[in-house]
């Protein structure tokens, strides 16, 4: 006897719910044969600005979570991820015509990414603080500490799931909240992914992902006062450069674009923190 | 000779305001269609406001906050800056309107004249008013006589308007004689050495009415005690101001005017923080008594946090980009 087929619904990820669009637009995800996938949410600008609110609000407790607290959440989020392999591999072997033992190499590159940042949760202060040294009898600190609300377009080209991984993981390592633009034409696994951040105790509103058009998000994003740091990894195909004037009336941070999926480095961690520098005398006399 | 309000009152109840004669006439009311009532605020809460529209009623909303601050806590820094935000809401535009009025509690009244300074007077001249919460608020459990003293304290120290809560335990137990009563000492106590009168603010806690009938009693009652306005709550009971709620007092203003002539405002207090919401209210006003009730004498935003949003979206609309608390004060 055959079964008649559930199809799902992709919706936003906004502040721990998912959410229709606010526009109520939807745009048809395609197979690489052309064959219908599925609906996803084409978000507008007030996604967006909605969004924002998100992250900002759940700034203040995830910032303020110890690094190691964080660490185990982000930990948490890669073993998840490892239980639902299957349904990653069967949303890029459909969307993106990848065979399914390359689908099975992109999901596992990103589950492996994602504890490389993980491990780095509660050891880049280590390395990218310092204390100075100082003529004087006092010390000299100097500590990073996490930029804010982040806006991330996830690479267009490249594998779905890894291109995402490769943009936020960095971003929640370094303590800061992120507002994700998934890759547009495959948002499948994107949305799947955040189903496994709303069952992974992820404070709501650290992650938030909108589907839509980069060439229309992104400058909503550059020109917005409450977002401060912006990466632009796959908008190359966009006038970036357009993008970062915009960006500089607020000094929002800007990533510009890179090729192909961002490798795993600490510097991409380190680009969405501020340097505080303390000093603190050495005795009380 | 003007027409007092208790003129009015005597020909709706007769000439004995006796609580038998009262009664008569509230629970002669009719009584509320909860379901309906519910689905026309649902209804005037989807109106769409387009950008013209929408920037006449961020300035519109901004000239009728009462901005407010009653905390425990407060102090007579607390009230300045209070009073810094209302003369000048957005520094970074100074052609954002002033609001409507400042509420505090009634010891902070005289600190609230010093800081308001030259700018304190009638809001209709683009001047900022001074409210003053009395009678024990919030919860109005204390003698008559206090009451009634801290009525005066506020009005002696410089008040044009006095918010007082109605005792929520006399008319839960159906003593309605002894609330109306009340209100009218109250509306008594306003009246200042030199005859004029502070303007008298009627709180309903309707969070602590139960049931939409009651409220419509109570809105009924203080419009027939001489309340100048009648306010949804203390902000310190939830829940507070709700779109039904404020429309159903609404429709008890518009019915009494349309027996008595006279006009009386309402102001929904605690719970209204973002323009979107406020953006309700207005035209939950207009289309129910009418636009001419949007002027300051006849309708206010009891709202703290509110401003902060509505400036935001004015700059957001001035720029054309998105705004954020950065650009705002933290109150």
């Amino acid at each position: 006897m055959s079964r008649l087929a559930v199809p799902k619904t992709y919706k936003l990820f906004i502040g721990g719910k998912f959410p229709r669009s606010e526009s109520g637009r939807v745009y048809e995800i395609l197979s690489t044969k052309g064959d219908f996938v599925a609906n996803a949410a084409l978000a507008s600008r007030k996604d967006l600005r909605d969004s924002v609110v998100a992250a900002r609000s759940a700034l203040s407790s995830w910032s303020g979570a110890t690094a190691y607290n964080r660490g185990q959440v982000l930990y948490r989020i890669a073993e998840v991820l490892e239980g639902r392999r299957a349904q990653f591999i069967e949303e890029i072997v459909s969307v993106e015509g990848a065979t399914a033992a390359a689908a099975a190499k992109q999901v596992d590159d990103a589950i492996d990414l994602w504890v490389w940042y993980a491990g780095w949760a509660d050891k880049y202060t280590q390395v990218a603080g310092n204390a100075n040294p100082v003529s004087g009898p006092y010390f000299n600190l100097s500590v990073p500490e996490p930029t804010g609300v982040v806006a991330v377009i996830a690479p267009q080209a490249s594998g779905s799931l890894l291109g995402l991984v490769s943009v936020i993981a960095p971003v929640l390592a370094g303590a800061n909240t992120v507002v994700a633009v998934p890759r547009f034409d495959a948002p499948l696994t994107a949305i799947s992914f955040a189903e496994v951040l709303a069952t992974s105790d992820v404070p709501s509103g650290v992650v938030n992902i909108i589907t839509g058009k980069p060439a229309e998000l992104a400058p909503w994003f550059a020109s917005h006062a409450d977002v401060n740091a912006l990466d632009l990894a796959g908008a190359g195909d966009l006038d970036w450069v357009d993008l970062q004037i915009a960006a500089a009336e607020t000094l929002m941070r800007v990533l510009p674009p890179v090729e192909g999926v961002p490798a795993a480095s600490l510097a991409r961690i380190t680009a969405f923190t501020e340097t505080k520098t303390v000093w603190h005398t050495k005795s009380l006399i | 000779m003007t027409i007092l309000s208790t003129d009015h009152a005597h020909s709706l109840v007769g000439t004995d305001f006796s609580e038998k004669n009262l009664k008569a006439v509230l629970n002669g009311l009719p009584g509320v269609d909860a379901v309906g009532l519910e689905a026309r605020a649902a209804d005037l809460g989807t109106r769409s406001i387009k950008t013209s529209s929408k920037a006449w009623a961020i300035d519109k909303i901004i000239s009728l906050i009462d901005l407010t601050t009653l905390e425990g806590a407060d102090t007579p820094g607390k009230v300045h800056s209070l009073a810094a935000k209302g003369m000048l809401p957005d520094p970074s535009d100074t052609a954002t309107p002033r609001v409507a009025a400042l509420c505090v509690y009634g010891d902070m009244v005289g600190h609230a004249v010093d800081a308001l300074g030259t700018l304190h007077g009638d809001p209709d001249a683009g001047l900022i008013s001074i409210a003053a919460v009395a009678t024990a608020f919030p919860s109005g459990r204390s003698s008559r006589a206090i009451k009634l003293a801290d009525t005066r304290d506020a009005v002696a120290a410089g008040a044009d308007e006095i918010d007082m809560v109605i005792d929520r335990s006399a008319f839960l137990s159906g003593r309605l004689g002894l609330v109306f009563e009340e209100i009218q000492a109250v509306k008594q106590s306003c009246v200042r050495t030199d005859g004029t009168s502070a303007h008298l603010k009627v709180i309903l806690e309707t969070g602590e009415l139960n049931t939409y009938d009651n409220v419509r009693m109570a809105s009924w009652l203080a419009m027939l005690a001489g309340g100048d306005f009648i306010k949804t709550s203390t902000g310190k009971v939830a829940p507070a101001a709700t779109l039904p709620v404020t429309l159903l007092m609404l429709e008890a203003v518009r019915d009494w005017h349309a027996q008595t002539g006279q006009k009386v405002g309402v102001k929904p207090a605690g719970g209204i923080r973002t323009s979107k919401d406020a953006i309700k209210y207005l035209v939950t006003v207009s289309e129910t008594v009418g636009e001419e009730w949007l002027t300051p004498h006849l309708f206010r935003f009891g709202a703290s946090s509110l401003l902060n949003d509505v400036l935001l979206q004015r700059q957001k609309l001035s720029t054309g980009h998105y705004s954020g608390p950065d650009y705002v004060t933290i109150d």
